[in-house]
């Protein structure tokens, strides 16, 4: 077992089964600051519940996993720690009657209890850095799929989140929306979040993550380099599943 | 139109008890407002336990709600006026017009509430969690500030609704627009002209709110939705 005060943060053999259906069997990895992995695999073998666990909107039947210092399981200020994790997923879940702005001063005001002036400050930086300066005023409704998602972005990182999770963020997007968000998480990456991302966009895996984490059927059946997994996958089922997304979404890396 | 008013001496019948039509007129309005603002507190009250509550708050408020839309508003009258009587509860009508109609609304406007908060995608509920807020706060911040604003058409069709649905208070005499046309009309035995009376001064009430509420809907409206 990994040294648990090492890592930012660190899941060790985590269980979950909803009802009959084991989704989860056994899940261990870790993730240093500044570190980038991304979860890929097969539809429903568990990627999003190991996020939605993280940050215990899911509660796992077993396994640990530390933040730092603090067992998310069993800790008691678990709306302390959800603002340490932000969370970016499919849906974006934007709060429909609140400006972009809002959206991203809300968890400052309500939850870091950030004065108004201040917040509004902060959050407009935060929208600044997602590229979105000119929709300030603008309700959700009213923006594309690639805005909302990047609003979402912002909204997280203003609470100053030590780790962001990112769950399939731009699958509901249009084709010509994906590049917007995946740049906002390349820059992100780069300037040394640390992130752990379920997706299926290959090309933004192979330019920024340090490692991919194959899972199928709540396992992880391989973890490695971005080089290694795209170049020599050891399971055959890697080497499968891989094979099959460059038919859907061509090669990754080529940029 | 003047002519034929003039004709069935409308114009006549209604200067003439002016005092009282506009008495009855004051105590609809009045009533109608007061239960309409209290009942949409309750409303939400049990809106937010039905749907929120722990078991047995959830079981009270939905057997609350589900009693109050089965059974006639007359029949709720009746009970608050001549049944609590013989159990030591004396209500005067007014009393029980104010009540009635309160309990009354506030059960509707809990069903349309709750179908306003379920209205709210479970992505926003997993969003504000994430960003650590409570339970409590995401309900206040999140969800009633958009259940309100979808319950607002909802919310006009019950204020119509009550606005003549007190009419009923004349049953348990309260003096409302509808009792007063009737003490106007046992006196002067012009039973239709005055119920027309009381039918114009109801429509114009009715197409006035209609047209105020219609202002309140498109200023409070979240931009880009309908």
């Amino acid at each position: 077992m990994e040294d648990k005060n090492r890592s930012l943060l660190n899941i060790i053999d985590l269980k979950k089964s909803f009802g009959d259906n084991l989704v989860l069997d056994g899940i261990s990895f870790s993730l240093d600051t500044g570190e980038n992995k991304v979860i890929i695999g097969p539809s429903g073998t568990g990627k999003s519940t190991v996020l939605n666990c993280v940050n215990r909107l899911v509660v796992p039947d077993g396994g640990e996993i530390w933040l730092e210092d603090t067992e998310i399981i069993s800790c008691n200020n678990i709306n302390e720690i959800r603002q340490e994790i932000g969370y970016v997923f499919q849906g974006f879940g934007l709060f429909h009657h609140l400006t972009a702005l809002r959206n991203v001063m809300l968890g400052l005001i309500r939850v870091k209890k950030v004065p108004k002036k201040e917040a509004k400050e902060q959050a407009i930086a935060k929208l600044e850095q997602v590229g979105l300066l000119d929709v300030l005023d603008s309700y959700p409704a009213q923006l594309s799929g690639g805005q909302k998602q990047r609003v979402a972005i912002a909204r997280a990182l203003a609470m100053e989140p030590k780790l962001m999770l990112f769950d399939e963020p731009t699958s509901a997007l249009d084709p010509e929306l994906i590049g917007e968000v995946l740049n906002v998480m390349k820059n992100l990456a780069r300037e040394g979040m640390t992130m752990l991302v379920v997706t299926h966009e290959m090309g933004f895996a192979r330019a920024v993550s340090d490692e991919i984490i194959f899972m199928e059927k709540g396992k992880i059946v391989e973890k490695s380099s971005p080089e290694k997994m795209f170049k020599q996958p050891e399971n055959p089922r890697t080497r499968e599943f891989l094979f099959k997304l460059d038919e859907l979404y061509g090669k990754g890396g080529e940029e | 139109m003047l002519e034929v008013l003039t004709e069935f001496m409308i114009i006549d019948i209604f200067v003439r008890n002016f005092g009282r039509f506009m008495s009855g007129l004051r105590f609809t309005i009045t009533l109608t407002l007061v239960v309409m603002f209290l009942g949409t507190i309750l409303g939400v009250i049990l809106a937010l336990g039905r749907s929120y509550g722990i078991k047995p708050i959830s079981w009270f408020c939905t057997a609350y709600i589900e009693i109050i839309r089965g059974t006639p508003m007359l029949a709720q009258l009746f009970i608050l006026y001549f049944a609590l009587p013989a159990y030591g509860i004396r209500l005067s009508a007014v009393a029980v017009a104010y009540l009635g109609f309160t309990l009354n609304c506030a059960a509707y406007q809990a069903e349309y509430t709750r179908v306003s908060i379920e209205s709210v995608g479970a992505d926003q509920y997993k969003s504000a969690y994430s960003l650590g807020m409570k339970r409590w706060q995401t309900i206040l911040f999140i969800v009633l500030p958009q259940a309100v604003r979808w319950s607002i058409p909802a919310w006009t069709n019950e204020f119509i609704y009550i606005l003549k649905y007190t009419s009923l208070a004349y049953i348990i005499g309260a003096p409302d627009l509808m009792t007063q046309g009737k003490f106007i009309a046992s006196r002067n035995y012009q039973f239709f002209r005055v119920y027309l009376i009381a039918a114009i001064i109801y429509l114009i009430i009715v197409l006035l709110s209609t047209w105020i509420i219609d202002k309140i809907e498109k200023k409070f409206k979240i931009p880009g939705f309908g």
